[in-house]
This record gives C-alpha cells, sequence and structure tokens, in this order.
C-alpha cells in the first residue's frame, strides 16, 4: 500500500469541501461521533440535510464566514492506498495558502461547476498546477444533476479546458463528471451518467500511477544533521544524516561534497541505524565518507558523474506570500531546504499575471500574491538544480530577518 | 515492479525523521513532550532511529498531572533508560501549591487544563525553544489546519491567522526571544498508522492498551477507571470490566473502551471495525464545545 498526497482547487462555491465530505464519508472514513458533531452543527440548516462541507471547514473564523481560509488536511485510507488531502480556499487573495497545499502534491483535482465551465479562477489554479510541476491533473466537472447531466455541456467544458492544459503544457490530465452533493461518479460510478465510460473519481485516485514521479535517475543529497556520538566504541563515528532528495546512492559510489568540490566515496549507508547497501529517494539516511572531511549541515553530497549547479546567483520565479511587500536592496534569509544564507533580491523582470500567464511590467514593490521573475543572488553559494528537472533540489523559501515570517516560495532557473 | 519503491509507513517514517533532524539542527534546547501515551512512544522510536547509533538529542520532558496511571509513569521511566534519554518530569501538584491555582471541581476533576501551566513554566526553566509534540492532524479539525512547525507567542499561544507558509518540505524554525516552536513531527500519521506502524516495528506499549481486567465506573455511556480521583456519587456503581484504552491521558479524562483484544492484531482488528474515532470515544472533556480544542490551542495547550 502506497500514498497519494492530492490537492483540491476551485473557486469559491465549486464544491471543494462537499467533494472531500463525500469522500471520506462514501469511503467510511467518517466516524459516529464525528457525524453526531456534524448533524448537531447543521441542525439550524432549512433542508435540515447534513452538511459535509462542515466536516473540512475547522476554523471558528470559516465556520462562521462559511468559506475555507487556511489550507486543512485531511486523510482517508482505502485498502489500496493512503491519501492526504490539503483542502486550500480558492479565492485570488488566498494565492499563498493554494501554492502551499499544492507543493507536496502529487495530484490535483480542478473542479469546475458545470453550469459556468472554464473561468478565471480554473486557468488560474492550472497555471500554478504547471509552475509547481504537479503531476497527475483531474479535472473533475462537478454539480452535473444541476445540468441535468447534459453529455454535451461536459464535452463542450472538456475542449475548453484542452486548450488551457495545451498552453500551459499540462500532461496526464482525466476529466471526470460528477456531483459531489449527490455522490455521482465518486466512489461508485454513476448509472445518471451512464454516457462516461472513464473511472469514478476514487478509483483513478486508486489506480494512478505515482511511483514514477520519483526521480530515481539524478542523485542529490543534502546534510541536515552531523551524527557523532563521540561514545568510546564510536570513537570516529561521523555520519551525514539526510534526505535522499532523489536518485540512488549505492556503498563505494565516488561522490563529490559540494560546493567545496572534493572528491570521496561512500563507505557505509544507514537507514534508521540498520546498515544497508543502497538507498533511494525519498528515504531519511546516514552517510558515511571514506575520508574525513569538513562536512556541514547544508552540504551537498552528490555522485561525481552528475553535479548539480554551484552558484552564488540563480535566476528564479518567486511568489510573495507575506502582506509586507518585497523590499528591494533589503536581505532575506534564503533556506534552500537545509542551507541557510543570506541573499537579496536583484532584478525584478516581469510580473507573470497568474490569471492569464501574461509578463507584466513590475510598478512599486512585489506584493502578496504577486508571482515575479528575478535574480537571487546569496552570500555564500548554492548548489541547485532547475525546479523543472529536480523539483526537491529546485526550491526555497525566503525568510524576513526582522519579522522571521517565510515571505516568499521560490522555483529555481525557471523556463517561462 | 520496482525495488525502489516504500510502503505508505515508510514514506510517513522518512518525513518524520527529516523533521527530527530539522529540529536538532534548528534549535538550541529542543525538547520532546512525553505524554506516556502510544503517540509520544512511536515518536521516541522514530527520534531513536533519526539519530542512530548516537543518542537521542533532547530531553523527553514529561508534564506529570499526577492522575497518571501508574503502568503509564512505570513505562515512561523503563523507556526513558532504555534509549539513554534523558527524562525531566515536573508535577502539576507543585505548579498548584507554587502559584495557588484552584484545583478543578466535579466529578471527574480533570487537571488537564492546568497542564499548560506547569508546561509553560517548565518552557520558562529549561528556556526551551522548541517542544516536539505527538499530535496528529486526524485527531481533531482545528489540528488539521496546523503546522508541522508551529511558532508561538511568549504567552504559548497560537494564532491560527498567522501561521507561516509551510513549502515543500522545507520548515522555517527562526524565532524571536521568548518565542517557542511547537513541531508536531506524526502530524500525517492517523490512529491506524501509528497501530499498524507499532506492529511492524514490533515497538513495546504500557500494558493498559490491551484488555485487562478494571473497576470502573459508567458515566454518560464512558466508562471511566475508579481511582482515588474520582468523586462517586451515591448511586454510582463500581463494576469490574475486561478493558483497553485508546489513548493514554489522565484516569481522570481518559475513557476505557470494553475489549477483549488482548494482542496488537486484535486491537488493530478493533480499530479497523470501530465506528467511533478515537478523541470522541475517550476524552471525556472534549464534548463540551466545538471549539474547544482551538481554544486551548489558542492558550498554549500542546
Ligand atoms: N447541486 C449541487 N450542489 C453542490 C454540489 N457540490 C457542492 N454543492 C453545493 O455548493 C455549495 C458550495 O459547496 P462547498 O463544498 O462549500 O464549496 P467550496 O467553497 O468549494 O468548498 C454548497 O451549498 C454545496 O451544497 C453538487 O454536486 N451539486
Ligand atoms: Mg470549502
Amino acid at each position: 500500500m502506497d500514498l497519494l498526497r492530492f490537492i483540491t482547487a476551485g473557486s469559491v462555491d465549486d464544491g471543494k469541501s462537499t467533494l472531500i465530505g463525500r469522500l471520506l464519508y462514501d469511503s467510511k472514513n467518517i466516524l459516529i461521533d464525528q457525524l453526531e458533531q456534524l448533524e448537531k452543527s447543521t441542525k439550524n440548516r432549512a433542508d435540515g440535510e447534513i452538511d459535509l462541507a462542515l466536516l473540512t471547514d475547522g476554523l471558528r473564523a470559516e465556520r462562521e464566514q462559511g468559506i475555507t481560509i487556511d489550507v486543512a488536511y485531511r486523510y482517508f485510507t482505502t485498502p489500496k492506498r493512503k491519501f492526504i488531502i490539503a483542502d486550500a480556499p480558492g479565492h485570488v487573495q488566498y494565492t499563498r495558502n493554494m501554492i502551499t497545499g499544492a507543493s507536496n502534491a502529487n495530484l490535483i483535482i480542478i473542479l469546475i461547476d458545470a453550469r459556468l465551465g472554464v473561468i478565471e479562477q480554473t486557468r488560474r489554479h492550472s497555471i500554478i498546477a504547471s509552475l509547481l510541476k504537479i503531476p497527475h491533473v483531474v479535472v473533475a466537472i462537478n454539480k452535473m444533476d444541476l445540468v441535468g447531466y447534459s453529455q454535451d455541456l461536459y464535452n463542450n467544458i472538456v475542449i475548453d479546458y484542452a486548450d488551457v492544459a495545451k498552453s500551459l503544457g499540462l500532461k496526464d490530465i482525466t476529466y471526470i463528471p460528477i456531483s459531489a452533493l449527490n455522490g455521482d461518479n465518486i466512489v461508485d460510478k454513476s448509472e445518471k451518467i451512464n454516457w462516461y465510460d472513464g473511472k469514478a473519481l476514487l478509483q483513478h485516485l486508486e489506480e494512478v500511477e505515482v511511483n514514477t514521479d520519483v526521480n530515481l535517475n539524478n542523485s542529490r543529497f543534502q546534510v541536515q544533521y552531523v551524527i557523532r556520538p563521540q561514545t568510546e566504541e564510536l570513537h570516529d563515528y561521523r555520519g551525514y544524516a539526510g534526505k535522499v532528495i532523489s536518485g540512488i546512492y549505492k556503498t563505494g559510489d565516488k561522490v563529490t561534497v559540494l560546493p567545496a568540490g572534493i572528491e570521496t566515496s561512500i563507505s557505509k549507508l544507514e537507514v534508521g541505524g540498520k546498515e544497508v547497501e543502497e538507498v533511494f529517494a525519498p528515504q531519511s539516511v546516514t552517510i558515511q565518507l571514506a575520508d574525513d572531511i569538513d562536512i556541514s549541515r547544508g552540504d551537498s553530497i552528490v555522485k561525481s558523474t552528475d553535479i548539480p549547479q554551484t552558484n552564488n546567483e540563480v535566476e528564479v520565479l518567486m511568489c510573495w506570500l507575506d502582506d509586507k511587500p518585497l523590499q528591494t536592496g533589503n536581505k532575506y534569509y534564503l533556506q534552500h531546504n537545509s542551507r541557510l544564507v543570506r541573499s537579496v533580491v536583484r532584478n525584478i523582470e516581469y510580473k507573470l499575471d497568474v490569471n492569464t500567464l501574461q509578463k507584466e511590467a513590475v510598478e512599486g514593490n512585489v506584493k502578496l500574491n504577486e508571482v515575479v521573475k528575478a535574480t537571487i543572488k546569496t552570500a555564500s553559494p548554492l548548489v541547485f538544480d532547475s525546479y523543472q528537472h529536480i523539483s526537491g533540489n529546485g526550491s526555497a523559501i525566503l525568510v524576513d530577518e526582522t519579522s522571521n515570517s517565510t515571505v516568499a516560495a521560490v522555483l529555481f532557473a525557471p523556463n517561462p | 515492479m520496482s525495488q525502489y519503491r516504500l510502503n505508505y509507513l515508510e514514506q510517513l517514517e522518512a518525513e518524520s525523521i527529516h523533521i527530527f533532524r530539522e529540529v536538532a539542527a534548528q534549535f538550541e534546547r529542543p525538547a520532546l513532550l512525553f505524554s506516556g501515551g502510544k503517540d509520544s512512544i512511536t515518536m521516541v522510536h522514530l527520534a531513536k532511529k533519526a539519530f542512530a547509533p548516537g543518542k537521542i538529542p533532547f530531553p523527553l520532558v514529561h508534564i506529570d498531572t499526577g492522575h497518571n496511571f501508574p503502568e503509564a509513569l512505570e513505562f515512561r521511566d523503563w523507556l526513558a533508560n532504555e534509549v539513554g534519554a534523558t527524562l525531566i518530569a515536573r508535577k502539576v501538584e507543585d505548579t498548584i501549591k507554587q502559584r495557588n491555582l484552584t484545583e478543578p471541581k466535579g466529578k471527574f476533576p480533570s487537571r488537564n487544563w492546568l497542564q499548560t501551566y506547569t508546561l509553560l513554566d517548565t518552557i520558562e526553566e529549561f528556556k526551551f525553544d522548541c517542544c516536539i509534540g505527538g499530535a496528529r492532524r486526524d485527531e481533531e479539525k482545528a489540528r488539521a489546519k496546523e503546522r508541522i512547525f508551529s511558532v508561538r507567542d511568549e504567552f504559548g499561544q497560537w494564532n491560527p491567522k498567522l501561521q507561516r507558509p509551510e513549502l515543500w518540505n522545507i520548515y522555517n524554525g527562526r524565532i524571536h526571544k521568548g518565542e517557542n516552536v511547537r513541531v508536531f513531527p506524526i502530524s500525517n500519521w492517523t490512529e491506524l498508522d501509528i497501530w499498524n506502524y507499532i506492529r511492524a516495528e514490533k515497538i513495546d506499549l504500557p500494558s493498559i492498551y490491551f484488555a485487562h481486567e478494571r473497576e470502573v465506573v459508567e458515566h454518560e455511556g464512558q466508562l471511566v477507571a475508579m481511582s482515588e480521583y474520582v468523586r462517586l456519587d451515591a448511586d454510582d456503581v463500581v463494576i469490574k470490566k475486561q478493558v483497553r484504552y485508546r489513548t493514554v491521558g489522565d484516569m481522570t479524562c481518559t475513557a476505557a473502551v470494553e475489549s477483549t483484544a488482548s494482542t496488537l492484531d486484535d486491537v488493530i482488528n478493533e480499530i479497523i471495525s470501530t465506528k467511533i474515532s478515537e478523541r470522541g470515544e475517550t476524552r471525556i472533556d472534549d464534548k463540551v464545545t466545538e471549539a474547544a480544542m482551538e481554544d486551548r490551542k489558542k492558550n498554549g495547550y500542546f
């Protein structure tokens, strides 16, 4: 049994919360006392139906306003898979929350209200999916019950969306007509939509191949923590603890420590204290090296045959996440996995309109939710790949030195 | 097909170990809040793996309400010794005396609320800048929205509106003096994941997780262990039942479930077939208001 992380996207009232509630409810992942609470919360409703959206709208402010403000994580399991759902808000002012939820997702469900078709929000969410390189897309055309389960309408929306997908280069797209409210094509195939010959949503989620999403070709590893027990038996033990970002490492592999550029080889590999012959992404491992080299947190260990870029200047695409705008000339900490360096943002070339992908001139400071192309200069070198190539080694955050807030999501060496 | 494939428990484990290592690297004085329950026992196991063959580089901190199950305390001492970790225990009893706090009243007087005082005093005493907690996001709706690295102000308060965005696997633990961070390495685990992992890794647990005979009183459909802390009413009947616990907290605020499950396999089968979620079944104080957890978290509760 493996794991699938997905995010639901759609604009307000497209039915995200209802869909998630329905998935949990119909796959029997809601339990009696949670149901009781739900019924209690729903008592005041005129129609007396339980409101599945209340299952996910957790914070009081959200219940009061009836909208989803922050990313909420939900879990459910079927005999085939464990699922982690990020339920993120859809308004444009919550783009940062959506990016947060999308950053770890293998799959995105883009909801479209069948009555409205492809709208600006659909486009924005698809753009975010393409920027963050989410490998799998499901376009769920919801509220089919409100359009008489019309096949023509569905087909037209599919044609419209295919245009969007093509312009963004989105791959692996699956279209499913659903009614989240009534449960059509969610867990079981709907009899009312007998013209649709694809899978129900849950079956698709259970069967979509995600293991190939892991890059096993390029070996990347960053040191998080140096283990030095310094006890009598382990006097000389020096283990470099970290996560395999991508690729595979084997005992005996010739490796290079970056940014220093020193060559050595792997003498021993451990997972959870047990010796192993090889390790692979995304395991958390400990590497021991043949030579005594000065290595600390944030240094990279890569196979000598396949070396990433080392530079203290990098072109980036950056989404601003903070209420306080970017202050050009101010220093920010850049955190690239475990490597923390001071940095400054230079040459803001253009702003990307997240609704249209148009490049626009930047006037004034970069503000909340804006996506810009820029150059970042760092006080010491970064060892990185382009986000397109190895996302785990091509992403970083900026941290405000004075407030300590996370203020930007950074993608290295972007194409657009 | 591929040998390079992790199952879901291995993926969760890898993520949690990564988080533990970030904590050890980013903070000067972290501590693991050890409640004695299966979640914190699992955390200790993960921490051990994260730093092997070295020792866990932070102490285990136990806030002792004085209403603990003796079996849980005994297990706590055994475990700390087994993994070679430092154990720091602080008693709510002492805080009540020092700060002249009012003892909780009622039939099942729970010191759950008062723990917060002792915890904040302990953080102050040791100048902890990070407390690792075993909360899971599947436990409760407010928790579902909390970050893995969750910044608390000087008063230990959580502000849900000011959460830092948390992207990819990059954790920002930078704080100002006086603030601290609560880190939840098992955020993405569910109750069943924990049990399956305990089985896969053969992790030892205190005996009260398995079926045993115990004197209990029935209260609003829940079974509460008979102990010196429970104030009986005239019409209460103390009965003997075969029970086990799904969570281990205070004797006064954790209810037992009737069960004959005496092995891990039995327990897991019971959980799979059960229809009541963990918090609802066993937390006596949670039913009060829907926003109870959100309020408590804002006030510095774990
Ligand atoms: N008729 C119909 N109504 C739906 C459907 N899905 C959601 N809704 C309704 O649309 C409204 C908004 O749903 P909600 O899940 O809160 O949307 P969100 O804002 O995307 O989370 C609610 O009144 C739902 O009951 C559907 O498939 N059919
Ligand atoms: Mg919603």
